[in-house]
């Protein structure tokens, strides 16, 4: 520490505190008018502090009346959107580690022409072929399905790029011990590269989860039927800030129900998930 | 480097990159290829037939004032949601340099923004100011400031930017606090021995050596600002009122999907994949100035 | 021009663990005096309380007679050396040593004077235009250095400076920055944990242990009066010889003496010790000749001994040695590892 000044350390501490206010509470806010009735919530402003409607609130919109959101219930959209987050995770880091694999240990004709073609894919985002990919899906009868929400989103280069950097920094020697010891490429991946690529496998992952979690455009194209589409979209739909039936109450339910999943998984997982930020943008 | 040791196999290599190279094909260079063909061609009016036509959509699509709105609330939008979110960010990561006691307790409240969608960063925003219930819109209305978001579009820009901002601190505010810790402390301490005070410090020595981390953050809110907000335009405003916070990326969708202008809609992707490709080959190059000052 | 003075010093850091436990050093003024200690030893601690990094728990710091606790690192007037060079990345040689200055307001063509005199001193002229990393490790050092100079302070603060080059240009820096502080006659801290190092710059050695100060005086006087069998074995290559010397087997003990020490030098090989002073029977374990002198490991009374004689030795493995020590040159230590005095 430099200098004797205890009046700095007390302003940084007050600057913190006012920004962690700022930014924790719309996220309190939120869960505060989850727990008020929607006669309150309509009679701003609303209190600071929870409110008595917290059970009733959430068993309405969890058991309560079906078919809240255009017919579908809660538990359909988190269910889907779970099945979107994990498998869009899951298959990007499989399909990913398995062409970095490709790439740094195996020379083969058109490798460096696959590996570009990997590459390229970082500057075409859904957000820049919207119709185009839309046609795609259409002709290739993958709206409203499982696949067409989770298969495309499941190559990208920027997983591929991230274990192929980490596949570079092994050294040759291992890979000359492996052979020498007998280790075929099947061994040497599921033996000593699986277990190298553990914390980075974990950091990936925690940022693909909320990745698929949080996608809009994507699920908004892809699906037709509310029945297969994620709570992000669900809650879009309930929401009419024009008409006065919107039920508020439920939306904050629902809203609070949208952002835990990956908020818990970004706390619970913070390490893995501070590391993987930083490492996926090197 | 030592030369690579590989494996020999032959067919082995093709097995793996298949799954990758096969969605990468279908789902990214098909309907890419698909939107610059559709951008130079022009359906008749009742979608049966098109024909070609060169770089007529551009052309229209560029003299569209509608379009050269969209350019100018794109821009607005990026530079004031990156420059609110890097500064704010900042600012909180030099205050948790400072602090030694519940470092990780203030890491730890100010990164869930990041796990909130962006299109709920906006409904909840919204939901917080919009002029009916919104609590704090009220609060706004007290200190007599005129206020609404649903009918103003300047308010309506202001609100968006500052859900975009908002749900964005967290990762700024991460990479500076590693930028912070990537400065040796014994360069601090050595500008504090040549007399200078704490802001000058910042200023003379911190804030450069924190530019290519600046500068890097200013690539990736940009392209946010660019893309990831979708979102968030469209579950607050939907472009409105009056196309006042209409983005390009809005305008793709609307013009594509609403409004079914394929040739327009495609000519705009194509103009929006060569900002994407400009974007990209900036950070690229980031990359390599990164060693900078090794 | 100044004096250092410490009175007391102690640091002590969150979770009650003492860094420094209670330090006293004076130094006169245009003295250069070196801190040197394993790593661990509190000396970069106190080093830092010098300079205003780190907060004073206990004690005074005085500089120029006049108490610095409370001020900070940029009033006490003070320049530092430190160990990794701490150059400014970003800025040109010139604007690292002119950086000081500037925050000082000192007048243009005062500063530009100041730099070009001080590189000019260092041989740094010709690189004032390139930035740090274009620069090998020597010419940093140069840099560091001559940031320092330039400010004409008080005092010069080194912390380890030359522990980042390779043997050879260390041996030179050596001798530069010795000529340089002794002609700029600013005072002086160095901390270091070499001890060739240390005994080769200092006017002031202070040798420190677990936070306390072992000894403190001239490097002469410390090498041959060690005041515990700590400072014994840790000045000197090789360390100082000891064995256990109670009970019956040394009758030429002095009262008290629980150990005896006798550096490899002082020891000779068959020739008698003379009126009190020592005679070991040794075994040659092992030879090493290293070319002006040979170093003999031995072992005797149960212990490993080493014997320093000039020239090829012409001993061998398992030879049988009379091994003496005059009695002038025998060291003796008590229990509590202090010396004893005749």
């Amino acid at each position: 520490m430099i200098g004797l000044s205890r009046r700095r350390g007390v302003i940084a501490h007050i600057v913190l505190i006012i920004g962690m206010l700022v930014v924790a509470f719309p996220i309190y806010y939120t869960f505060v008018a989850s727990t008020h009735s929607l006669q309150t919530i309509l009679r701003p402003p609303l209190p600071l502090l929870p409110g008595p409607e917290i059970f009733n609130n959430y068993y309405e919109a969890l058991f309560g009346g079906i078919g809240r959101i255009g017919g579908v219930n809660v538990w359909t959209l988190l269910f889907n959107t779970t099945v979107m987050a994990l498998s869009i995770a899951v298959g990007k880091i499989i399909i990913s580690i398995l062409s970095a694999y490709a790439i740094v240990f195996f020379r083969f004709p058109f490798r460096m022409t696959f590996f570009w073609l990997i590459f390229i894919t970082l500057m075409l985002p859904v957000e820049v072929r919207i119709m185009p990919t839309y046609a795609v899906m259409v002709n290739l009868g993958l709206i409203d399905t499982y696949t067409g929400l989770t298969l495309p989103l499941m190559a990208s280069a920027t997983a591929t790029l991230l274990f192929r950097q980490f596949f570079l920094t092994i050294p040759g020697e291992l890979i000359e011990a492996a052979r020498i010891d007998g280790a075929g490429p099947w061994r040497f991946f599921k033996d000593i590269l699986m277990p190298l690529s553990r914390t980075n496998i974990a950091a990936l992952f925690v940022i693909l989860f909320i990745y698929g979690w949080t996608q809009y455009l994507w699920p908004l194209l892809m699906t037709n039927r509310n029945d297969m589409t994620t709570i992000v979209i669900g809650l879009k739909k309930m929401i009419s800030f024009a008409d006065a039936d919107t039920q508020w109450h439920l939306v904050m339910v629902t809203a609070m129900l949208a952002i835990i999943p990956p908020i818990l998984v970004v706390l619970f997982m913070q390490r893995w998930f501070v590391r993987g930020l930083i490492e996926t943008e090197k | 480097m030592s030369p690579r040791v590989v494996f020999p196999n032959k067919i082995l290599p093709y097995l793996l990159v298949a799954p990758q190279l096969a969605i990468t094909i279908v789902f990214f260079y098909w309907p890419a290829s698909q939107a610059l063909r559709q951008s130079m061609l022009k359906e008749d009016p009742f979608g049966l037939r098109s024909r070609f036509v060169w770089f007529d959509n551009f052309e229209r699509v560029l003299t569209d004032p509608n379009y050269l709105n969209s350019v100018k609330v794109t821009v607005v939008f990026s530079v004031s949601t990156a420059f609110a979110s890097m500064a704010l960010a900042l600012l909180l990561a030099v205050m948790a340099d400072r602090v030694i006691r519940a470092k990780g307790f203030y890491r730890t409240m100010l990164i869930w923004p990041y796990a909130v969608a962006p299109a709920i960063a906006g409904m909840l925003w919204l939901f917080l100011f919009n002029p009916s219930i919104g609590s704090l819109a009220i609060g706004l209305r007290w200190l007599g400031i005129p206020w609404d978001p649903l009918l103003n579009g300047s308010n309506a820009m202001i609100l968006v930017v500052a859900a975009a901002a908002w749900k964005q601190i967290s990762y700024n505010f991460l990479f500076f606090v590693a930028g912070l810790q990537a400065i040796p402390k014994t360069l601090i301490e050595a500008a504090a021995i040549d007399g200078a005070g704490e802001t000058k410090r910042f200023w003379t020595i911190i804030f450069p050596l924190l530019a290519p981390t600046t500068f890097f953050l200013l690539v990736i809110n940009t392209t946010y600002a660019f893309f990831d907000t979708f979102g968030i335009i469209h579950a607050v405003t939907g472009g409105g009122p009056g196309k006042a916070t209409e983005t390009m990326v809005y305008k793709v969708y609307s013009d594509g999907a609403l409004n079914q202008l394929l040739g327009a809609s495609a000519a705009q992707s194509v103009i929006l994949m060569v900002i994407v490709i400009g974007l990209t080959a900036v950070q690229f190059r980031y990359v390599e100035r990164k060693v900078h000052y090794g | 021009m100044a004096t250092v003075d410490l009175k007391d010093v102690r640091k002590v850091y969150a979770g009650n663990v003492e860094a420094v436990k209670g330090v006293s050093i004076d130094i006169a003024d245009g003295a250069l005096c070196v801190l040197v200690g394993p790593s661990g030893c509190g000396k970069s601690t106190l080093l830092r309380m010098v300079a205003g990094l780190e907060t004073i728990t206990g004690g005074t710091v005085s500089i120029d007679g006049k108490v610095v606790n409370e001020i900070g690192p940029a009033e006490r007037d003070i320049a530092m050396v430190f160990q990794n060079y701490a150059l400014y990345p970003h800025m040109k040689v010139y604007d690292n040593m002119a950086y000081g200055l500037r925050n000082r307001g000192t007048p243009k063509d005062e500063i530009d004077r100041r730099v070009r005199e001080a590189a000019e001193t260092l041989e740094l002229a010709h690189l004032l235009d390139r930035r740090p990393r274009e620069l090998s490790g020597g010419q940093r050092q140069r840099v560091a250095m001559g940031r320092a100079i330039v400010r004409k302070p008080k005092v010069f603060l080194f912390d380890e400076p030359l522990s980042n080059l390779d043997a050879k240009l260390r041996g030179q820096m050596r001798v530069e920055i010795k000529n340089l502080q002794r002609s700029l006659g600013v005072t002086s801290v160095y901390v270091t944990h070499d001890q060739l190092e240390a005994m080769t710059l200092a006017d002031t050695l202070v040798v420190m242990n677990a936070g306390v100060v072992e000894q403190a005086g001239a490097p002469l006087d410390i090498y041959e009066k060690p005041a515990s069998t700590f400072v014994a074995s840790f000045i000197g290559a090789p360390p100082m010889n000891m064995i256990p010397a109670g009970g019956d087997g040394h009758p030429e003990a002095l009262a008290g003496a629980q150990t005896l020490g006798f550096r490899p030098e002082d020891a000779r090989i068959s020739t008698p010790a003379g009126e009190g002073g020592l005679t070991l029977a040794a075994v040659v374990e092992a030879v090493e000749p290293v070319g002006a002198e040979s170093f003999l490991y031995c072992a005797a009374e149960g212990q490993h001994l080493v014997v320093r004689v000039a020239g090829r030795s012409g001993a061998n493995i398992g030879d049988k040695l009379t091994v003496t020590t005059p009695r002038e040159k025998l060291h003796w230590f008590d229990k509590a590892g202090r010396r004893v005095s005749a």
